[in-house]
């Protein structure tokens, strides 16, 4: 854990999602946590560029060889972009998961939920009571 | 040096098969409907025999060697089997051949369900589904319709224990359910407490196997059943470990509403390199109505002693309905059957009492080289932890790759979840005690090895036709077919 | 007992080690008072008896080696190479297990790497998985993939009347605890009805080719109106016309389903059979199943193993699309072989020769009075005859000449009464054409 990075600029979800916010765009991806977890990532499932999801829902799938996990939106909105470099590098992810690794972006429905999410100092302590 | 593809040893115009000239007139075929090419291999006979037969000497096997394979039951495969599956009234019966055409068939199936049946201590047995998975699904669909039909509308959950194979979930979430999975206690038991409280109304039924992954026999399964059926739930035994418990105890007489077999595992019908498989299901009397079919039956019985009853297929009243085309795995019945036959009473009771006795004996010699959670009596196999105190990056899997340069097959890796860096270890009851043995210096010396030069673990295998191989690779370039994607598929 | 070869000796020293008495020590955690029952089965038999037991069963059978068959349907009599057993009957593939550690299985990976690559080319598809246990549970699963790839949004299924019966009764057990609208084929809706039933919660349709009574339909419109649509058509095939016929891919399927067993794989009284599946490249992460990659091992040199498993239930768990977790392997392999010996000129000619035969037969057959035979649409090897009297009366007449008479379509299908499906193969000579066309006459006199 203790060369893992978690930016303190971001916000952090139990199941290693990382939200970036900026106006009233939400920026998604997973953590440094979760890509070590994953090991050599595969494959990226993405959703469609309009669909709108509920804080909590399953928007994708993250796959490595040896597992599957399912990715969910820290926060509700509607996608705005999905990262497509991804489709032919989804390495990045694993190189830099809060830059280039980024997900998708969103239209915020309701910025307020990001109250709900843990900072970078409380996600750190989270990992740290997994491992 | 690989073997090549069979498409590289092609020559354009050759073809391994002479077929008949045409013996009628010939009919014009509209040339709107026939395809512009066929991209198939352009090979001889000899070619292909020499292609395949060099494939087959890359692989492991039984006929080969030890097999430990933790929940495979990787036993003999008798030759018998393969030859009774291939007389030709059986090879060469179809599937739809009118009741009076085709009465051996149906008497074999009915004999083999009745027998099944007496093994398990249920009412009935149905042949119908082709693999242990879709035993599974016809066990826990059949739950489904038996609360349905009672207008009990609100049970949409099924408990499953954390050790549970992965098929277990799947399978519920097939037939629509949701899983809820139980935690296991200190002795590797279902958590009584954790099952009692998660009994209630909303609870369809539970799958659980027997014994459990770690191959040990749950301490206090008739309190496990007693819970779920308190609740209105029912019981399905996952049988894939029924090696263990063949003469030992009757799965119905302990309370279980439904279990499936997989006749590849317990019945020696061959693995085939990942199937067929065949899975029957039992059933106890109140689920007899929804198995699914057809089922054999007597249609009529017979008017003399000696005379044979007549036999038909039927489809059970409440059916769950058909799993595949046809009535199930029918050259794997033939094979179970001959299997029965040859063991009989005798020789079925023999079965799992040797599997338990080989398991023990492994776990017991291995015991002190390597840590063995919940280390006691275990059913037909075991799990050991594959990794050492002092050795860095040592695991389960490396000891797997080095067993391979002993000339032994590995075990069972990773699983059951719960036990970290897992090897389960199944034996099965064809084995002799110096092939034991040999497997058991083996893994003595490969914990040696994994002390003082554990390099050779990790780079292991050094001996197969193949080295460890790259993953990533093959999940992230997908190179699934070797033939260029035609033109009109853009 | 011939099968366990432990001695008096080697128990004694087994249980020594173990530090227990007699086996039955071992099972004290099994309940006292449900230890050890009685098990009501025969005394052990020895080989000789099996053989004899068996070989009386079997002669019972009424088989297609014994009779002239004319019977299809979803099962069928081709000839099979003598090559292909002495190949399946090896140990190293017969008694090998799930290909899980590639570096010792290499054999069964390329085997099916290459299934997959010639069911591909035969399909007109871009990949192909290791197979599902049969055509009717092929079809059940593409309906799992086309509900996943409208992401749960769409519930209807619209299914062809000329499917296979048995394969939509299988579909409806599949999907018996999901809330999907089936719809198409209750009556004789023909493929224009299809197009009308299309809309924005459809799915997927699936269409038969050739259909159940041998004929050929023209999916041109229909796969353009189901994609406008937003659905995915699936097309159920016979291998064996694919010798001949216009690949499925062509014709605009996005997956393609189908019964392997013509390929070389004995009737068996229906099964174990084999499950083909394949589909376009966007949709292989959706499908259920194993599927075999290539790629290199450490040392750089080219090997096969198995890949996208995390779709799979031991890894997937309650989130896997299938509870799949053996191919019929096999079955795959025989495929394989078969595909090989035959390979691109002994398939056509297989092909050619069914065509040809089927359509003799039914030449002969149209000029029996009373007879009339289905030639609406074009057909392959199996066609639908009108008879003048019940089909089963009709087969009881032939089986005693030795002829198995054709499928009574009354079963399944209530205004097809007095209707018989026969379908005719490269092992029916034109002797057995002419004694079945004689037969019929004869049982209507």
């Amino acid at each position: 854990m203790s060369n893992l990075k978690t930016p303190s600029d971001l916000k952090y979800t139990k199941n290693d999602e990382w939200l970036r916010i900026e106006g009233d765009t939400g920026t998604i991806g997973i953590s440094d946590y979760a890509q070590d977890q994953l090991n050599d990532i595969v494959y990226v499932e993405f959703p469609d560029v309009g669909a709108t999801f509920k804080v909590g829902e399953s928007f994708g799938v993250v796959e490595s060889v040896k597992a599957a996990s399912d990715i969910y939106v820290p926060v509700g909105g509607t996608v705005i972009e999905v990262n497509s470099a991804l489709e032919d590098e989804p390495e990045l992810i694993n190189t830099d998961p809060y830059g280039a690794g980024w997900l998708i972006k969103i239209r915020l429905s309701d910025a307020a939920e990001a109250n709900a999410l843990m900072d970078a100092a409380a996600y750190t302590e989270y990992c740290n009571s997994r491992s | 040096m690989s073997e090549q593809l069979i498409y590289d040893l092609g020559s354009p115009g050759r073809c391994g098969v002479l077929l008949p000239d045409c013996d009628v007139p010939q009919e014009a075929i509209p040339a709107e409907l026939l395809r512009a090419d066929l991209d198939l291999p352009e090979v001889g006979e000899l070619q292909v025999i020499r292609h395949f037969t060099r494939l087959s000497s890359l692989n492991y096997s039984i006929d080969k060697g030890f097999y430990p394979l933790g929940s495979c039951t990787m036993k003999y495969n008798p030759k018998l089997n393969e030859d009774t599956a291939r007389m030709p009234g059986f090879a060469q019966l179809h599937p739809l051949t009118d009741g009076a055409g085709s009465q051996g068939a149906l008497a074999l199936m009915y004999q083999l369900q009745e027998w099944l049946a007496e093994i398990s201590g249920f009412k009935a047995v149905s042949l119908a589904p082709a693999a242990g998975a879709q035993g599974e699904f016809a066990g826990i669909l059949m739950i489904r319709k038996y609360h349905v039909d009672r207008g009990d509308n609100k049970r949409t959950k099924i408990l499953i224990p954390n050790s549970a194979h992965g098929t277990n979930p799947a399978t519920v979430t097939m037939a629509g359910f949701t899983a809820v999975e139980l935690p296991s206690d200190e002795n590797g038991d279902v958590d009584l407490a954790a099952l009692r409280a998660a009994c209630d109304d909303t609870v369809a039924g539970m799958m659980i196997t027997v014994p459990n992954t770690l191959g040990l026999f749950e301490s206090h399964i008739l309190e496990v059943v007693k819970a779920v059926h308190e609740c209105g739930g029912l019981m399905y035994m996952d049988g894939a470990n029924m090696n263990a418990l063949m003469g030992v105890v009757k799965p119905g007489e302990l309370g279980f509403d439904v279990m499936h077999y997989n006749l590849h595992k317990t019945f020696s019908t061959p693995h085939g390199g990942g199937g067929p498989g065949s899975g029957p299901v039992g059933v106890n009397e109140k689920l007899v109505p929804y198995l699914p079919g057809p089922v054999a039956q007597i249609i009529e019985a017979a008017e003399e002693a000696d005379d044979a009853p007549l036999y038909g297929l039927v489809m059970p009243e409440k059916s769950i309905g058909r799993l595949k085309a046809f009535h199930g795995n029918f050259g794997m019945h033939v094979r179970a059957y001959t299997y029965i036959r040859a063991n009989g009473d005798e020789g079925i009771r023999g079965i799992s009492r040797h599997a338990a006795l080989n398991a023990n004996y492994v776990r017991v010699r291995l015991q002190d080289t390597y840590k063995i959670p919940y280390n006691r009596y275990c059913g037909h196999e075991f799990v050991l932890e594959g990794h050492f105190e002092g050795v860095e990056n040592v695991h389960a899997l490396d000891i797997s790759k080095r067993l391979m340069d002993y000339g032994f097959h590995p075990p069972t890796n990773y699983f059951p979840l719960i036990v970290p860096e897992a090897l389960m270890i199944e034996p099965t009851e064809t084995e002799d005690k110096a092939t034991l043995d040999g497997f058991i210096d083996a893994m003595k010396k490969i914990a040696a090895e994994a002390h003082e030069n554990p390099d050779l673990l990790r780079s292991a295998p050094h001996t197969a036709p193949v080295s460890r191989l790259d993953e990533v690779r093959a999940a992230k370039q997908l190179v699934l077919c070797c033939r260029p994607i035609p033109e009109w598929a853009g | 007992m011939s099968y366990m070869p432990h001695t008096d000796l080697e128990r004694q020293q087994m249980l020594a080690a173990i530090g227990v008495t007699t086996i039955e020590d071992l099972f004290e955690a099994v309940p006292s008072t449900h230890r050890f029952p009685r098990l009501n089965l025969p005394k052990p038999m020895s080989e000789m008896e099996i053989v004899a037991e068996l070989a009386a069963l079997s002669d019972a059978n009424e088989h297609a080696g014994d009779f002239a068959s004319f019977r299809g349907a979803g099962a069928y009599h081709h000839f099979i190479p003598a090559a292909i057993s002495h190949i399946v009957l090896r140990g190293e593939f017969l008694t090998a297990y799930t290909p899980y550690q590639p570096e010792v299985s290499q054999g069964t990976l390329q085997a099916i790497f290459e299934y997959q690559s010639m069911m591909c080319a035969l399909t007109g598809m871009d990949a192909a998985n290791a197979s599902h246990y049969d055509g009717a549970t092929s079809l059940a699963e593409a309906v799992t993939v086309a509900l996943d790839v409208a992401r749960g949004k769409r519930n209807k299924i619209i299914l062809s009347h000329g499917i296979n019966p048995q394969y939509r009764a299988v579909l409806r057990t599949y999907h018996q605890g999901r809330d999907l609208k089936i719809v198409g084929d209750s009556g004789r809706a023909d493929i224009a009805d299809l197009i009308e039933m299309l809309d924005e919660h459809t799915a997927m349709v699936a269409v038969q080719y050739p259909n159940f009574f041998g004929q050929i339909d023209d999916f041109a419109l229909l796969a353009e109106r189901v994609h406008q649509a937003g659905a995915l058509l699936v097309i159920v095939t016979n291998p064996i016309t694919l010798g001949l016929l216009k690949p499925p891919g062509e014709l605009g399927a996005d997956i393609v389903v189908g019964e392997g067993q013509p390929l070389g794989i004995p009737l068996s009284f229906g099964g174990p059979y084999l499950g083909f599946f394949a589909c376009r490249t966007e949709y292989v992460r959706k499908i259920a199943g194993r599927i075999v990659g290539e790629t290199l091992d450490q040392d750089g040199k080219r090997a096969f193993v198995m890949t996208l498993r995390p779709r799979e239930q031991d890894i997937r768990r309650d989130k896997a699309s299938s509870n799949i977790c053996t191919n019929q392997g096999l079955m795959s392999l025989t495929a394989a072989v078969y595909l090989s010996l035959m390979g691109k000129h002994g398939l056509r000619k297989v092909a050619e020769l069914c065509y040809h035969k089927a359509h003799y037969a039914a030449k002969q057959i149209s000029a029996l009075p009373g007879f009339s035979v289905d030639t609406s649409k074009p057909f392959f090897n199996e066609f639908v005859i009108k008879c003048p009297r019940p089909v089963a009366a009709l087969n009881d007449i032939l089986i005693e000449k030795g002829i198995m008479g054709g499928y009574d379509l009354g079963q399944d299908y209530a205004h097809l009464k007095d209707h018989m499906l026969l379908c005719v193969t490269e092992m029916n000579s034109k002797a057995e054409i002419d004694a079945l066309v004689e037969g019929l006459k004869e049982a209507t006199i």
